[in-house]
């Protein structure tokens, strides 16, 4: 293995910088999934009928219980055998991470739903609101409020996330750093020592935003 | 998709899964000494020994488990001069560390929960600070903590498979192995194996934390089989928590 070198930390951080704009595409793009599929799934827990509600919560206890590596390889080596080999690794992977994180934001919302008081539901019942305005004009903006934050932090940990998708071939920052060492034969030191730097320098701000969120959604509860 | 093949091979997923278990419960342990450590640190009212232990967790929490694996098995021994003999120990020291650090938050928050009044008791009785936090602040912070620490402990488990990216042969090292064999024609089946091999041992933990936690509520007069029987409505989980033990 070769000695820190200033100098390939200069040549190497433009490569570790595109892996870096990668992570951050992905996240865009699983966010939005883990975000609006975890409310359609807490939403449809709530409303659907019964066999869905056991199938749907079955399903995304499997997915939460099990290691995302995997769960990326199985779908990567599904798509890329069976279905259709077109599809990049790109796309599947936001997919799966999306999905994967939608079990844990649908339990976030789904515990803010929860936490709505009784007598709001019985309310909504009483003034017999059509189901589109008891979700819209009571239930969701109540939710959002307790669940928001909770969401925003399971984002956060998403993005925390995205170098798994390296083994698949999605070229963040890791892969990025190996891509470098085969081509230089040095490089991949500096390149994991960058990446961890650049996701401290995202996250931390991220992260501070999101409590300072939390705590003012808190003081705003009713 | 050739079933007996897969069948055939599962003897050599035995060593693999202690490999796997190893991970999990070594890092595991770990993580519980860091998080208690940090967790300490962070709820003592000393600047000098909150800061270095709040700058240690923002740090670890604030970069990807993923980078701080590779760091610590191929990029710490270069810069740190730190060589481990096995990339198993370095995978168990990243893991470790970072579910510490997370866990820590949860120590911390179980030991702000304590209600004052327990603090000022043991004060009135002239408890040593050991005394006071052996004898009364953990044996009620502990069993708050057991949900979280058990939801951190499955992460633990599937962040585990992320050691085979350092060329660790655990479960999912040996089925990329196995099913990588002949131009992956059988690598569907062996991924499902072992997902299905990861559900088990979550739930094995989940079980496991179960038991530990009504345990550790009998030990503090809290009676988590109460309520199954009850005829009203349940109470508020937090309103349990400090209402139960006093």
């Amino acid at each position: 293995m070769n000695e820190w070198n200033n100098e390939t930390v200069i040549e190497v951080f433009p490569a570790i910088w595109d892996g870096f704009i990668v992570v951050l595409q992905v996240t865009l793009v699983a966010g939005l999934i883990a975000v609006l599929l975890g409310l359609l799934v807490a939403i449809g827990e709530r409303t659907g009928p019964a066999w869905l509600k056991r199938v749907v919560s079955g399903f995304f206890q499997f997915v939460r219980n099990t290691p995302l590596l995997v769960q990326l390889l199985f779908v990567w080596t599904a798509t890329s055998l069976y279905i259709n080999p077109d599809w990049s690794a790109f796309i599947v992977g936001s997919a799966v991470l999306g999905v994967h994180y939608a079990s844990y934001t649908s339990e976030s919302y789904r515990a803010g739903i929860e936490a709505i008081p009784k007598g709001q539901w019985e309310a909504a019942t009483a003034l017999s609101l059509p189901t589109h305005r008891v979700w819209g004009a009571v239930v969701l903006p109540q939710m959002m409020r307790r669940s928001t934050a909770a969401v925003a932090n399971w984002v956060i940990a998403m993005f925390k996330e995205v170098p798994t998708l390296f083994a698949i071939g999605v070229l963040e920052m890791i892969a990025q750093a190996q891509k470098f060492q085969g081509q230089h034969y040095t490089g991949a030191v500096e390149g994991y020592t960058i990446a961890g730097i650049l996701f401290l320098a995202a996250s931390y701000p991220v992260a501070v935003a999101a409590r300072r969120l939390e705590n003012r959604l808190a003081k705003s509860h009713f | 998709m050739d079933f007996q093949a897969v069948i055939d091979s599962l003897p050599r997923y035995a060593e693999p899964l202690l490999v796997t278990i190893t991970v999990t419960v070594a890092s595991a342990a770990l993580a519980l000494l860091v998080a208690f450590a940090l967790g300490l640190m962070t709820s003592s009212k000393h600047l000098a020994v909150r800061t270095p232990a709040r700058v240690f967790v923002e740090f670890i929490r604030g970069s990807s488990v993923v980078v701080q694996l590779f760091w610590f098995a191929f990029a710490m021994p270069v810069i740190l001069g730190i060589q481990f003999d096995y990339l198993i120990l370095a995978g168990i020291i990243a893991l470790g560390l970072n579910y510490g650090a997370y866990s820590s938050e949860v120590v911390r928050g179980a030991i702000a929960a304590v209600p004052k009044g327990q603090l000022e008791a043991s004060l009135a009785v002239n408890f040593t600070p050991f005394q006071r936090l052996r004898l009364v602040v953990l044996p009620q912070a502990w069993p708050e903590m057991i949900p979280s620490l058990s939801s951190f402990a499955i992460m633990l488990l599937k962040a585990s498979a992320l050691v085979s990216l350092i060329g660790v042969f655990d479960i999912t090292g040996i089925a990329r192995i196995i099913g990588g064999a002949n131009g992956g024609a059988n690598q569907l089946p062996h991924l499902a194996l072992i997902l299905v091999v990861y559900f088990v041992l979550a739930w094995l933990i989940w079980t496991g934390m179960r038991a530990l936690e009504r345990k550790a509520k009998r030990g503090v007069g809290i009676n988590t089989r109460l309520p199954k029987t009850r005829a009203v409505a349940p109470p508020e989980e937090g309103a349990n928590a400090a209402g139960g033990v006093l």
